[in-house]
């Protein structure tokens, strides 16, 4: 096979898609003007011209002198990521001379990031548990304006992807990732995935002990698990140290809990939750597990569904299936018997390295600031300020700081795209503010984590300037959302264009802002990229006899509360979708009492009533 | 016969899979099926010119400890069929055994090192797959974190 046909033939053939929870790419800037069947985008034509200036990859430490608050590679990390680097390299340029059957290079390549979709490749970026120093988001910045069309997209899984990467560039692409500490390991295929946490981790008030440094002791020990790299299905494992589930454990394969028993620190273990076409809350399995015996314990669950998960229907092949089918309690006996046999073994976390792994994240150099609001005259005179503060920035643990989140969400861009100038700017901001360091969250937004108080106003002006102030957090506008049918293969219907014409529907924003939290969660088919059943109201896209209808659920939640949403009942057409919205929003506003959420008032009067007002015919 | 990877090496292999229920157990060289081998566990007692191998949905468990041959195969019904790392894993690191543990089926170059590092160290490679170049894939990862048969400490042991 030579390389053009082995590269058109993977192009063409639409099985070369991860059919589930791929957040497709969304590509709204498409610089070419037809469907471009060999990726090659005229912007991405001078390769040579480009390789000249390519700063290669060395060792450890390449970040400027200042203090790193986040784990830092040492020579292992650093040669393991080298290693694969020129590991794929290797098959990539085994695959273009024909030597890899395409059936396999699809799961090596999956297993560093690299889908195959509807118009051109995608690449997923790894960041673990969220968290990029300025220096790491200025590479991306660079890399999405050297291969790719100058944009990137933030996903539900605290990564990166990009749009149009070439499959014979991404090596290259690589190794500049790998000469800031970042790769694309595990990013996709059935094997452990990125570990994600608490966006605020390290700075949330209601902490109870920070959970960075065991994802990073997670990522460490799933990272090329010889044993666990042909996993019945993919499996993400999520942490959480806070009082507050922001991290959405209960709909992860494993979902870890930091908890405090009689002095003691350890972890509560949860197992099988999940969304996708069969959305399952998590069972615990295990109400306390020793910090030392982390890996261990995840390790057996790991070995339990490696060993019996299903592997004869890949849509009932995720471990939520086999907890369910043993019940929770037969899998957590399984998952003893199986721990008894290597807990207290070579595995066990010893404290040299727990102390390691916790002094990786330490504190930023805090001043001591004294905690009153210095801006406290400018609320009252500045609305829009007032607004920002109230809705995007959060309380921290320090007294004098904040936690300020950035809205990368306004009308007419698809949710979580961000230019390569925009992360520039984001770069600046947390050089600037924010010790050097941001995070991608869940939401698809960004976190400065440790922002003075005194600095407020000043990063709020700055931020109107780069329109990332749109003070929308959490508001019904600033929705999840997958790319949809108009670049996912695998869709039912397009998603971006209900989510811009709700955005059109409710663009007054002290409306918005009355309404309060309201989450608003857009998927385009059943594998469920855009989260649509923990949505306070999830949409759908379905097929109808080839046409594109949208089902509407009530009542979802992905925090501490976690439930799914209620399918209201038959599906509706897409110009429909903004008045059926805007339906639900008004018996919200028509009953709620005093201050209450729009799920409380859902839970309140059930869900007759709403069905009753999209459905009227009914009565 | 064919040619497997034994410790890194390309040797002739000495047995051939057989498959089947009605196996003839005194024909030497054979690695037996597991059912075949249960049944006969007494007969073969004291012979060492047989092996026994085991599909991906068999539980090694079947073998128990006392494992009494030199030999056992386990099948990758498709190289993306991950059980068989489990079963070796558990071959090595809870019963201790010590013989050879020999992938068959669908066992392509780059799988290989995943392989040696939860415990085989023999490979009958799949039809189509170049065994004289996939030596060269045998050691990409000079490092690795995990506690696994070919290096029983974590890393985070040694650092």
């Amino acid at each position: 096979m030579t390389s053009t046909s082995a590269l058109s033939s993977l192009l063409t053939d639409p099985s070369f898609i991860d059919p589930t929870n791929v957040f497709f790419t969304i590509i709204h800037r498409v610089c070419c003007d037809t469907p471009n069947q060999t990726a090659i985008c005229p912007q991405q034509t001078d390769i040579g011209q480009r390789y000249g200036s390519k700063p290669k990859a060395g060792i450890v430490g390449r970040f400027p002198s200042q203090d790193i608050l986040m784990y830092q590679y040492d020579a292992y990390d650093q040669k393991m990521v080298d290693e694969r680097v020129a590991q794929y390299r290797d098959q990539t340029e085994r695959f273009l001379a024909g030597e890899i059957p395409a059936d396999e290079f699809q799961q090596l390549r999956l297993r560093n990031g690299l889908y195959v979709q509807r118009l051109a490749p995608m690449l997923r970026i790894a960041v673990p548990y969220g968290m990029l120093t300025s220096e790491q988001l200025r590479k991306v910045a660079h890399i999405t304006r050297h291969y790719d069309k100058g944009y990137g997209h933030f996903t539900t899984r605290q990564n990166i992807q990009l749009n149009w990467p070439l499959l014979e560039e991404v090596p290259d692409i690589l190794e500049e990732l790998a000469s800031v500490q970042m790769h694309a390991i595990q990013t996709s295929g059935s094997c452990v995935r990125n570990v994600t946490t608490d966006q605020y981790a390290g700075s949330a008030k209601d902490e109870i002990e920070d959970s960075r440094p065991w994802a990073e002791l997670l990522r460490q020990w799933s990272t090329f698990h010889p044993e666990f790299n042909w996993l019945p299905r993919k499996f993400k494992i999520a942490v959480t140290g806070a009082r507050e589930d922001r991290a959405a454990i209960q709909v992860h394969d494993i979902g870890v809990r930091i908890v405090e028993r009689e002095g003691q620190m350890g972890f509560q273990i949860l197992a099988g939750g999940g969304l996708g076409r069969t959305p399952v809350i998590g069972s615990l399995i295990k109400d306390f597990v020793e910090q030392k015996h982390l890996l261990t314990y995840v390790e057996a669950v790991l070995r339990v569904y490696n060993r019996y998960g299903r592997r004869d229907n890949k849509y009932k092949a995720r471990i939520k299936i086999l907890v369910r089918a043993m019940t929770p309690e037969v899998f957590a006996e399984k998952v003893e018997a199986e721990w008894a046999t290597i807990k207290n073994g070579p595995g066990t976390l010893t404290d040299e390295e727990m102390i390691r792994a916790k002094a990786s994240f330490t504190p930023p150099d805090y001043e001591s600031l004294e905690d009153v609001n210095p801006q406290g005259e400018l609320i009252t005179d500045n609305r829009a300020f007032g607004d920002w503060l109230a809705h995007n920035v959060l309380p921290h643990k320090v007294p004098g700081y904040a936690i300020v989140n950035l809205a990368i969400k306004s009308t007419g861009v698809a949710p979580g795209d961000l230019t390569d100038e925009q992360m520039e700017q984001i770069a600046d901001f947390a050089e600037t503010f924010s010790f050097g360091e941001l995070r991608v969250t869940h939401e698809q937004n960004v976190t400065l984590a440790d922002v003075r108080k005194q600095d407020l106003f000043k990063l709020w002006q700055a931020l109107v300037e780069a329109k990332l102030a749109s003070p929308n957090l959490g508001l019904l506008t600033d929705m999840i959302c997958c790319p949809g049918g108009d670049f996912c293969s695998l869709a039912n219907a397009k998603s971006i264009p209900v989510a811009e014409a709700i955005q059109r529907r409710f663009d007054d924003l002290d409306y918005l802002h009355d309404l309060g939290e309201l989450h608003i969660n857009i998927s385009g088919c059943m594998n469920a990229c855009g989260h649509h059943h923990v949505g306070n109201i999830g949409i759908l896209g379905v097929d109808k006899k080839g046409e594109e209808f949208y089902q509407i659920s009530v009542g979802g939640s992905a925090d501490s509360a976690a439930a799914i949403a209620k399918i209201l009942g038959p599906s509706f057409a897409r110009e429909e979708v903004p008045d059926v919205i805007e339906t639900i929003v008004n018996l919200y506003v028509d009953n709620r009492e005093a201050d209450e959420a729009f799920l409380d008032t859902f839970h309140r009067l059930g869900i007759q009533p709403f069905k009753d007002a999209v459905y009227p015919s009914n009565d | 016969m064919t040619n497997i990877i034994k410790n890194g090496e390309i040797v002739e292999s000495n047995f051939v899979v057989a498959t089947g229920d009605d196996v003839d157990i005194s024909i030497d060289n054979q690695l037996l099926p597991l059912s075949v081998y249960l049944e006969n566990r007494e007969a073969l007692a004291g012979r060492n010119d047989y092996g026994v191998w085991l599909d991906s949905d068999e539980e090694v468990e079947l073998l128990e400890d006392n494992i009494d041959c030199n030999v056992i195969a386990l099948n990758f019904t498709a190289f993306n069929d991950g059980r068989a790392y489990s079963s070796a894993n558990i071959l090595r690191r809870r019963y201790g055994y010590e013989g050879e543990i020999r992938a068959i089926g669908d066992v392509r170059r780059d799988e290989l090192e995943q392989m040696i590092r939860c415990g085989f160290d023999a490979f009958e490679l799949a039809e189509g797959q170049d065994i004289e170049a996939s030596l060269a894939s045998l050691t990409g990862f000079s490092v690795s974190y995990q506690p696994t048969a070919d290096r029983p400490d974590p890393l985070f042991r040694n650092r």
